[in-house]
C-alpha cells in the first residue's frame, strides 16, 4: 500500500507528508514534523497530553489518523508562543508553579487556551469540567486551575 | 491498511461491500483507534465516513430531526435548537469523554461500537429514533433497539452503514432525560444508564412514554413494562414504584469490576425513576 500524501496546515504554515494509514496525528507531529510538544502518555484518549486544535476543535492527536489531514488545520503547543513572547497562559502557569515534570503542560495549555477562547469567564467548576480529559499527576489540579482562572481575569481586563 | 474517505454513501457502501477481509468504518475513531493500538483490530480496510454529507448534518425533516451518524458530541452540544426538544439525548452523547473525546465522538459510533454501556444509546432508544442504514440494497430504518444485537454485534449486514438518525416529531408537552451512574463526576463508562422519553396531557398525566435502560443486560434493553407503568399516572408515588419494579424486573446484568448484578439491578431502578421525573418536569413546563 502506498503511503498517503498529506498537504495540510500546522500552526499557519502549509506542511506535506507521507503516512502511513496506522500513523497518527500525533505520530506525524513527532515522528515527522519534529513537532515535539505534544507527548504520547496513554495513547488510549484518556490522558489528554497529546492534545491539539484540529480545524478549531480541541481533540486528542492520538485519536486522529494522519490520513484524515488532507487540508486540515492544526494548532500544537509549538504555535501557542508569539516568537519569545510566551501567552497569557504559559506566564500565569510559570508563575503559579502550574508544572511539575511538564509532560501534561502542553496539553493542559492547548485545552486551557480552546476554553478562554469559548468561555472569558469560567467558574472553577467549568475549568475542571473542561480540563477533566487532561491528566496531572503532579500538581494535584489546583495550581493549573488557579492559572486558568487568573488568566482568563487578566485576558477580560485587557 | 487501506484507507478510503468516500464523499458519498454509495461509495462507501461499494468499498465496504466489495472488500476482502475485515472492514472498519471510521467515524469520530474514539473507539475504533483505540481498538487498534491496543491490537485488538487490525482491519484491511478503514472507510472513513465524515467526507459524506449526509453523515455531517443535522436537519429538520417531517417535523423531527436526523443527525448525521458522524455528527460530534461538541457540534450536537452547540445546535441552537436540539438542546431544547431533545435534551435527553444531547446529554447523553455529552457525557461521553472528555472535552478532547467530544471534539470527535459521534452517536454513529457510538451505536456501531456495539457497547451494552454506550451512553448515548438508551437515549436514543428512548426518544423513538431510528437509524437510517445505507447498504447495497438502497436504504432502510430500523428502530435503534433493533440495530445491537449483543456486545459487538450489530444486526448490520456487508457492506451496510448507519448514515444518519431520525428523530421523531414531538408532541406539544414532551421531553426527554438520562442519566447514568459512574462512580465519580465525570470520564467513566456507565456502571448502569437510564433513558426516559415521556409526553403530558395537559392536566400532566403521562399519555405516552419509552424507557431505555444500558448496561443492565447483553444489549441496550427498550422496557416496555416500565413504560407501561407510568402511563395513565401523573407520577406519583405508586406509579414511581412500579417504574421501578419494572425496571429492575428487566435487567439480567453481569458482575464485573464496575458493579455487581445486586447493585446494578437496585440502581436501574432509582435512574428510571428519577430520569422519568426529570422528564416529566422538562415536558410540563414544555
Amino acid at each position: 500500500m502506498a503511503k498517503h500524501h498529506i498537504a495540510a496546515t500546522v500552526n499557519g504554515d502549509p506542511v506535506e507528508f507521507l503516512c502511513e494509514t496506522e500513523d497518527t496525528l500525533l505520530d506525524v507531529l513527532r515522528d515527522t514534523l519534529n513537532l515535539t510538544g505534544s507527548k504520547e502518555g496513554c495513547a488510549s484518549g484518556d490522558c489528554g497530553a497529546c492534545s491539539v486544535m484540529l480545524d478549531g476543535r480541541l481533540v486528542c492527536s492520538c485519536l486522529v489518523l494522519g490520513a484524515e489531514m488532507n487540508g486540515k488545520k492544526v494548532e500544537t503547543i509549538e504555535g501557542m508562543a508569539t516568537g519569545e513572547q510566551l501567552h497569557p497562559l504559559q506566564q500565569q502557569f510559570l508563575k503559579h508553579a502550574a508544572l511539575q515534570c511538564g509532560i501534561c503542560t502542553p496539553g493542559f495549555l492547548v485545552a486551557a487556551k480552546a476554553l478562554l477562547e469559548r468561555n472569558t469567564h469560567p467558574s472553577e467548576t467549568e475549568v475542571r469540567y473542561w480540563l477533566a480529559g487532561n491528566l496531572c499527576r503532579c500538581t494535584g489540579y489546583d495550581k493549573i486551575v488557579t492559572a486558568v482562572m487568573d488568566t482568563a481575569a487578566a485576558m477580560r481586563k485587557g | 491498511m487501506r484507507y478510503e474517505a468516500p464523499d458519498s454513501l454509495e461509495g462507501a457502501v461499494a468499498l465496504l461491500a466489495g472488500a476482502k477481509g475485515e472492514t472498519r468504518v471510521l467515524a469520530g475513531g474514539t473507539d475504533l483507534l483505540v481498538q487498534m493500538r491496543a491490537d485488538i483490530l487490525d482491519p484491511d480496510l478503514i472507510v472513513d465516513i465524515k467526507k459524506i454529507p449526509e453523515t455531517r448534518a443535522i436537519t429538520e425533516e417531517k417535523g423531527g430531526w436526523r443527525i448525521g451518524a458522524a455528527v460530534t458530541g461538541a457540534e450536537l452540544k452547540e445546535h441552537p435548537r436540539l438542546k431544547k426538544v431533545w435534551p435527553g439525548v444531547i446529554e447523553a452523547a455529552n457525557l461521553i469523554g472528555s472535552t478532547q473525546i467530544q471534539g470527535r465522538a459521534t452517536m454513529g459510533g457510538n451505536l456501531c461500537n456495539g457497547s451494552p454501556a454506550a451512553d448515548s444509546v438508551p437515549a436514543l432508544i428512548a426518544a423513538g429514533a431510528l437509524a437510517t442504514l445505507a447498504g447495497p440494497n438502497g436504504k432502510r430504518d430500523l428502530p435503534v433497539e433493533d440495530v445491537m444485537l449483543g456486545p459487538r454485534k450489530l444486526a448490520l449486514q456487508k457492506g451496510e452503514i448507519v448514515a444518519s438518525f431520525l428523530l421523531p416529531p414531538r408532541p406539544p408537552r414532551s421531553s426527554d432525560a438520562y442519566l447514568r451512574f459512574i462512580p465519580r463526576t465525570e470520564m467513566d463508562i456507565a456502571v448502569v444508564g437510564a433513558g426516559v422519553s415521556l409526553t403530558v396531557d395537559s392536566a400532566g398525566a403521562v399519555t405516552a412514554a419509552r424507557v431505555s435502560l444500558g448496561a443492565v443486560a447483553a444489549r441496550v434493553l427498550l422496557v416496555a413494562e416500565a413504560a407501561q407503568a407510568i402511563v395513565g399516572s401523573r407520577l406519583d408515588k405508586p406509579a414511581q414504584d412500579r417504574l421501578e419494579a419494572a425496571a429492575r424486573a428487566a435487567c439480567r446484568p453481569i458482575d464485573d469490576k464496575r458493579g455487581t448484578v445486586e447493585f446494578r439491578i437496585q440502581v436501574a431502578g432509582v435512574l428510571a425513576r428519577r430520569a422519568a421525573l426529570i422528564a416529566l418536569d422538562r415536558a410540563r413546563s414544555n
